[in-house]
């Protein structure tokens, strides 16, 4: 099999004289000489939140969605409407509606989401157990010895999966087919959305030459910049660089600029990467300077984070406060707590001296905290000599979950989590 | 400046104080040592702002005179010098250099000027007494292991020293904790103690304070105030800053009430924990103790690596008892325990439990259990 018709699944041994398929007439063909063997894929739907919202509210099929935080968030995902006028995700709200005032602004509803997402997920596990979740809506998939499973290569699987995921949740998605989990992901790019793009051992190196080092994992803004400096912006250059040299050089991500620029990545697709931090964070509407009122913001992000950590199990020895400044400095600080933690409780109290020591007048924009280092769920909060509370606090916090559980997160609350009222006239 | 010296003597001198500067320092004057050469003596200065030290040792002082020079530098030099070599060590006539030449090696080094480096200045310290130099070894040796490194609860990154009473009889105690296991010291209070306000020496202060007094026989004279330590002893003047907080109060959190006495073989016992945690995980390193009548069975097991169980005799009468610890917190415990007998004293498996020493009362540990 060299080419697989998307619409009817069906596999043909070599591509037809015609673009349509010989069986159902569709044009939607999918022809690579190594189509038939190549098992790991990248899955990503297309402009996820925004496509949630648009199946769920027909009217706004054809207008420019944004999905994104009030007046000061960023762009959390916009249809493609919205894209071909300049919006992207991460992009600043007033800078979006700048470029599209028209658009239509949804606030995001991450529980929706998340079935959504859960839903897709369980889709991917009846493929192959190997799923290794990126983020709510993609993932990496081996589907490597699933053929006769499945009765057909990985690469019709797939299809089918997209064709179930736009019949049964009314998403589409775009799928990356490689031999390896970087130029899957490479490849998921290439023909969004709902595209359907194959990169093979053959054909890596050809491709990968002329793109900017930019799509290598792990090359951000800083590197790509330092990079280009060195005379370094295509992956055709890298390729004329010794590993060596680039390790010399660079440092231990030398290694995977070299790999990667000749299409090599040995990761395996690994179903429980565990996380290694469960953070939140908020930006506000407007900048804050006052600790009382960052202290107020920081209270729900510590139960929402322990909430997670809960839930999964986990607890973390480190917590982690970030801020940024509101001339977008992020600051990080960070403190490893006696015992592994769970507690909302916990993660506050280590918390409030960080933030009260960097919130000396300065105005913020942007507070988080995450749980680091995180160890099993068994180790949190184990009883202490000088804190003969903890136990209750964590009888407390069992409580409160258990009232909203029950009557929702509005039903009861700790006063810290209120905003200050002076500050609130403000 | 213009000195000679014997390349050991000066070495030994250079490593006691060389190791109170840090590795790494924001401000440039506080990677430097002060050498300081007066009347047949070259004393020798370094300090972090918290701790400083001051040893003096015996040299051939042409010209007196005082500059700084960088410690690790200064003590790598002095490290790789042939034994028995003589050191000669001068300032350049701007005093922007200093000058080492011992055989056909010569070093120049930047100083930076005596002026610059941080002075504590003459402080009062209105406490004196004096320790032998093994009751302090021991004090810091049956106590510093239980030191919190947490920086959220700063106090607790010491220990805490003070004077109190046992039936009457008025006593010196060192106590520190971590809210997993707390170790508690008394001894006799020395002449001139009493009054002693509640003080507590930080970490750093106390790990330079124990390998500067290995080797020591001599009486360690300790003087304090509520905010500043000295302990002066042969040629060595080490002062530091102590800790401004509040030590919990640690007499709360050890039982009172614990009736079960169980009597173990100390070294067969920390023996089994050792060979027993082995198996257990690296993050909870959790042995579960099933206690019976003349009977611990030692007990550890992770899903990575499987099981591990060891019977030990002891002797014990009393009902059974399941109790988890972090196997360890009972080394550390049990390497400080000299006699042959350790007993442990419990409530029931979820309580704090007490560890002594059969044969030197002068040491009681607290250990909380853990959840096995």
């Amino acid at each position: 099999m060299s080419t697989l018709c998307r619409s009817c699944l069906v596999a043909l041994p070599e591509a037809p004289s015609t673009a349509r398929c010989p069986a159902c007439g569709g044009r939607r063909l999918i022809s690579h000489p190594e189509l038939e063997t190549l098992a790991v894929a990248h899955i990503d739907c297309d402009a996820f939140y925004a496509s949630v919202e648009k199946r769920d509210n027909p009217e706004l099929r054809d207008k420019p969605v944004i999905v994104g935080g009030g007046r000061r968030g960023v762009v959390a995902a916009a249809c493609y409407v919205a894209r071909l006028r300049g919006v992207r995700s991460a992009l600043p709200m007033f800078q979006a509606l700048k470029a599209c005032p028209d658009a239509v602004v949804i606030r995001p509803e991450m529980a929706k989401y998340q079935k959504v997402g859960r839903r897709i997920r369980e889709m991917m596990m009846e493929l192959t157990p190997l799923v290794e979740p990126l983020s709510i809506d993609e993932a990496f998939l081996d589907l490597s010895g699933t053929e006769a499973v499945h009765g057909g290569a990985p690469a019709r699987s797939l299809a089918n999966l997209l064709q179930r995921i736009e019949r049964e949740v009314g998403l589409t998605a775009s799928v990356g087919l490689s031999f390896n989990k970087f130029l899957a992901k490479v490849a998921s790019e290439i023909d969004k959305p709902r595209g359907f793009a194959v990169i093979g051992r053959a054909d890596a190196q050809a491709f990968l030459a002329p793109k900017p080092v930019g799509i290598i994992w792990g090359v951000g803004k800083v590197l790509r910049q330092t990079l280009e400096r060195d005379g370094i912006v295509t992956i055709a250059d890298l390729l004329r660089r010794d590993e060596a040299d680039l390790i010399a050089r660079y440092g231990a991500i030398g290694q995977r600029l070299s790999r990667f620029a000749r299409g090599q990545d040995d990761r395996p697709v690994d179903p429980v990467a565990p996380a290694k931090s469960i953070s939140a964070e908020t930006t506000f509407d407007g900048d804050i300077a006052d600790p009382a009122v960052l202290l107020a913001q920081l209270w729900p992000l510590c139960e929402k984070v322990s909430r997670r950590l809960k839930r999964s199990e986990k607890a973390g020895h480190g917590v982690t406060l970030k801020l940024k400044t509101a001339d977008f400095k992020l600051l990080t600080r960070s403190r490893r707590l006696s015992d592994p933690t769970c507690l909302a409780e916990t993660l506050y109290r280590a918390a409030q001296p960080l933030l009260e020591g960097e919130a000396t007048g300065r105005k913020f924009r942007l507070i988080g905290i995450g749980a680091a280092d995180l160890v099993d769920g068994t180790l949190a909060d184990p009883p202490n000599l000088l804190d003969p509370d903890r136990d209750q606090q964590a009888r407390v916090e069992k409580a409160i979950d258990a009232v909203r559980a029950r009557l929702g997160d509005a039903a009861i609350g700790k006063g810290r989590g209120l905003v200050p009222r002076v500050a609130r006239r403000r | 400046m213009k000195l000679t010296i014997e390349r050991a003597a000066l070495l030994k001198t250079l490593a006691h104080v060389q190791s109170v500067v840090e590795r790494r320092n924001t401000i440039p004057i506080l990677s430097n040592v002060l050498v300081d050469a007066g009347d047949g003596e070259l004393a020798l200065t370094a300090t972090d702002m918290d701790l400083t030290i001051v040893e003096t040792v015996a040299a051939e002082v042409a010209t007196a005179g005082a500059t700084t020079a960088p410690a690790h530098t200064l003590y790598d030099i002095v490290r790789k010098l042939p034994e028995g070599a003589q050191v000669e060590i001068s300032s350049s006539g701007d005093g922007t250099q200093l000058m080492v030449k011992a055989g056909r090696s010569v070093f120049t080094l930047a100083t930076l000027p005596k002026e610059d480096f941080p002075t504590t200045g003459e402080v009062d310290l209105p406490h004196e007494f004096r320790l032998a130099s093994l009751e302090l070894r021991n004090l810091i040796d049956r106590t510093r292991f239980a030191i919190s490194t947490e920086e959220t609860r700063y106090y607790l990154n010491g220990i805490y020293v003070h004077a109190s009473e046992v039936d009457g009889v008025p006593c010196l105690r060192a106590v520190a904790t971590d809210g997993h296991r707390l170790a508690r010291f008394e001894m006799p209070l020395p002449e001139g103690a009493s009054g002693l306000p509640g003080v507590i020496v930080p970490r750093k202060a106390v790990a330079e304070l124990r390998k500067l007094i290995e080797e020591t026989e001599d009486p360690i004279a300790v003087s304090l105030s509520e905010t500043k330590v000295r302990f002066a002893f042969g040629k060595t003047v080490l002062t530091s800053k102590l800790i401004d907080g509040t030590f919990p109060d640690y007499e709360r959190v050890i039982p009172s009430g614990n009736d079960k006495v169980v009597e173990v073989d100390c070294q067969a016992f920390a023996q089994a924990v050792d060979r027993v945690s082995t198996i257990s995980s690296e993050k909870s390193r959790a042995v579960k103790l099933v206690i019976e009548n003349g009977n611990i069975t030692l007990s550890a097991s992770s899903p990575e690596n499987g099981t591990a169980t060891e019977e030990i005799e002891i002797s014990y009468g009393g009902p059974g008892i399941e109790i988890g610890f972090n196997s360890r917190y009972l080394l550390d415990i049990a390497q400080q325990i000299e006699g042959d007998a350790a007993e442990i004293t419990l409530a029931d498996g979820a309580s704090p439990t007490i560890v002594r020493d059969r044969a030197d009362p002068s040491a009681l540990y607290v250990l909380m259990p853990m959840r096995v």
